[in-house]
């Protein structure tokens, strides 16, 4: 059987506790996006566009929605004879099975299935992060460089660097030191969490970190800095365009709302770099003579009857009369009465609003109000700034 | 229904909707701002299970083609049935009618185990219960059932609909073919349930004799000797045939009622997927009782209008009570008003594009 030049780990399996509620029933790379994505929607597109046609999705926190989501890989043109997706959970084998313990052990846990394409090399991504990517050019990259391992980084502004991994690098990019969430950072290149190995090497690291009792089991923290303390030629890429970890609420609204500028930070509608996603038939949108919207997206499947400002819907989202709704994001099918308002709130799918409902607070101060699960009413209506009948 | 087989039969297909269909055949004319008539057929049978779908077209069948793929947005990519497409076997030769077609690529029908066809024109914009209708023809022990439904359309200028008249007891005494029905007359749909064998018995018989019509040669001509029994249609169901009442049809679904009835208190219609991101609005869009799709940036005024998927309305546009195709991109300043652009229409800035009662067509890919 012929070999594969590379293919991707997608590490799907983080519970995103800091998503609170919204991640209360589904795995973080499943959170719904942008209105009609799912967050997992965009690496698995860059893939497909960057000539990626194998990648392994490595599941394990309430896998159910991202295993059906995932399917056979067909909205990702993803659904191969050789390669494809592969959903990856935990599993047991001769000798007994566990729980995937770290990034570093999931893919360990995974050698047979890598080995079975024999790639020369394996791309490592997350699947919590929005933004659009070339990987083929950081392959070219990694080769031009005959590195062994290649981290793709961004430049972030100085006053956040504290906040990511940072790479210290020399003139040519090569990385002399790997810092986590430093406090005084000598860097501002921060990892993306995207690797491109030289799968032997990899595997070789994969095995010895096992058997390292100390270890974490983490690409970040155990892996990296291994492979760094060796000696072993480990290059920075640098990734210029929009990109977002999308790991908190905070980070998840900002990422909704730099989609909405005149001039968006963020553009889903290039026509040479579609994003795909499952579920996409819906009837088209129906906007009303009561409606009124401005720098907004809004998703097929919706019916407005309201004003909706600086916000996002998703697929069948309605929205009663006389309803307002500013700089918020609502997620799949969710239902909203008449005389509602919504201000800087996220509500998660399937949830029903009911008529003259006060949620959020329009104050540019106030915290965002996420509206997650429907038996959870009660922790809005004592939150002071909401308020649902 | 495992036992039935859906024919979509494009062969009796008329030029009705003139520019639109230049370079489509009818029932690839795009509708409801991301379909094309074709979707709703073949959803029609999805919903009634029928898994073996064949598609027999006569000519300018490059965009169905191209739109219907595989079948997979209709889960017909299938390894037992599913869709096939069966064009003229003979392209020099005019086709007599769509008998011959069928006797053409009678080997589908041989080779098919399943014992009853529904036959239906592509073009048909409803919701028709083909599970109800088969339970209705198979517990009536006709051997055709034809459908039909009161006529409602707007008058006609040439004979083209087909007057059925219907006893009490629900079997067609007569067939009056090509004529312009008045309000409330039974028009027949051109929809059939039909046993297989029966009806590779009619193809092989006509065939031989040198008749081609279905309707014609294969049902009217047997009505003495064959039970035909009706089915009365009464759901929404406009009759296209021409540009207005296709305007019209397509305004229909700004009704919120009507939309809601038909696409989220029934089943869906399915159409080719394009991945397309949700519409953007900027901070001047102004749009109101309208249909939108994906794919489309709206920057000016949209009234009473139905945009499909990726089309690009700019600052300072505005455009009411008309159809802008896929890809159309109505640019600054410009005042669209009771038009039906085509796909890919271009309207460069600072234009007025103005129909009257009878919508104006910009064919597709036209500069104005």
């Amino acid at each position: 059987m012929k070999s594969k030049k590379w293919i991707a780990m997608l590490l799907a399996g983080g519970q995103g506790s800091r998503l609170g509620e919204l991640t209360t029933g589904l795995a973080k790379p499943a959170v719904p996006f942008g209105g009609k994505y799912r967050i997992i929607d965009f690496p698995l597109s860059n893939c497909t566009h960057s000539g990626i046609d194998t990648v392994g999705v490595l599941t394990q926190y309430q896998p159910l929605v991202l295993n059906h989501y995932v399917g056979n890989g067909r909205p990702w043109d993803l659904d191969r004879n050789f390669g494809g997706v592969s959903v990856l959970p935990p599993y047991q084998g001769k000798d007994g099975g566990e729980w995937y313990a770290g990034t570093a052990n999931a893919v360990y846990q995974n050698i047979q299935y890598i080995d079975h394409y024999d790639p020369e090399y394996v791309l490592v991504l997350s699947g919590d992060h929005i933004y659009k990517m070339d990987y083929s050019k950081m392959f070219k990259y990694h080769v031009e460089k005959n590195a062994q391992a290649t981290i793709a980084v961004i430049e972030v502004p100085w006053s956040e660097a504290s906040r990511f991994g940072l790479m210290n690098t020399d003139d040519e990019d090569k990385i002399s030191e790997f810092e986590e969430k430093p406090a005084d950072p000598k860097s501002n290149l921060a990892s993306m969490g995207v690797y491109l190995f030289d799968w032997k090497l990899l595997k070789q690291y994969l095995i010895e970190d096992e058997h390292d009792p100390f270890s974490t089991k983490d690409f970040g923290k155990d892996i990296i800095p291994k492979i760094l303390g060796d000696g072993k030629n480990l290059y920075a890429y640098r990734f210029e365009g929009y990109w977002k970890d999308v790991g908190t609420v905070e980070s998840l609204w900002e990422a909704h709302m730099d989609l909405l500028n005149d001039i968006p930070g963020f553009d889903l509608n290039d026509p040479h770099w579609k994003f795909y996603a499952g579920n996409a038939n819906h009837a088209p949108q129906y906007i009303s003579s009561e409606a009124n919207i401005t720098q907004s997206l809004v998703n097929e499947g919706c019916i407005v009857h309201g004003t909706i400002n600086h916000s996002v819907l998703s697929y069948n989202v309605h929205v009663g009369k006389n309803t307002t709704i500013k700089d918020s994001v609502i997620m799949p099918n969710v239902k909203i009465g008449n005389n509602v308002t919504i201000n800087n709130a996220i509500i998660a799918s399937d949830i029903c609003i009911e008529d003259g409902a006060e949620i959020g607070s329009s104050s540019p101060a106030a915290e965002i109000t996420v509206i997650g699960d429907a038996e959870n009413i009660s922790y809005v209506a004592t939150n002071e700034k909401s308020r649902i009948k | 229904m495992d036992n039935v087989i859906g024919v979509i039969n494009l062969v009796n297909e008329k030029q009705y909707l003139k520019e639109l269909t230049s370079h489509r055949c009818l029932s690839a004319v795009p509708f409801g701002g991301r379909y094309r008539l074709i979707d709703f057929i073949m959803s029609n049978f999805i919903h009634a299970d029928i898994t073996k779908v064949a598609v027999f077209t006569k000519e300018k069948y490059r965009s169905i083609m191209d739109h219907l793929g595989s079948g997979k947005e209709w889960d017909l990519d299938r390894r037992n049935g599913g869709l096939f497409i069966l064009p003229p076997t003979h392209p020099d030769e005019l086709i007599k009618g769509d008998l011959q077609q069928f006797h053409d690529h009678i080997e589908f029908f041989l080779r098919s185990p399943e014992d009853t066809v529904v036959i239906s024109p592509g073009h048909h914009v409803c919701k028709m219960d083909f599970q109800e209708i088969v339970e209705y023809h198979k517990e009536s022990c006709a051997d055709i059932t034809v459908i039909y439904k009161d006529f409602d359309g707007e008058p006609v200028d040439k004979p083209i609909y087909h007057k059925y008249s219907i006893q009490n007891d629900g079997r067609v005494k007569n067939i009056e073919l090509y004529t312009s029905p008045e309000q409330g007359e039974s028009v027949g749909l051109e929809t059939f349930v039909i046993k297989k064998d029966l009806l590779i018995e009619i193809i092989k018989t006509c065939c031989e004799n040198g008749e081609y019509d279905f309707l014609k040669d294969g049902v009217k001509a047997n009505l003495h000797h064959l039970k035909v029994n009706s089915y009365h249609y009464k759901g929404y169901f406009p009759f296209i045939h021409s540009i207005s009442s296709f305007y019209k049809s397509n305004m229909d679904f700004l009704n919120p009622e009507l939309a809601q009835a038909f696409f989220y208190d029934t089943w869906d219609i399915y159409t080719k997927i394009k991945h397309e991101a949700p519409v953007k609005y900027s901070i001047s869009s102004k749009v109101s009782n309208s249909l939108v799709a994906n794919g489309c940036d709206i920057e000016g005024t949209v009234e009473n209008s139905i945009i499909f998927r990726g089309v690009k309305i700019r600052k300072g546009a505005v455009v009411k009570n008309s159809i802008i195709m896929q890809k159309g991109e109505i640019n600054e300043g410009t005042y669209v008003e009771n038009v039906i652009t085509d796909k890919q229409v271009k309207i460069t800035s600072e234009q007025v594009v103005i129909g009257d009662s009878i919508p104006r067509i910009v064919k597709k890919a036209d500069v104005v």
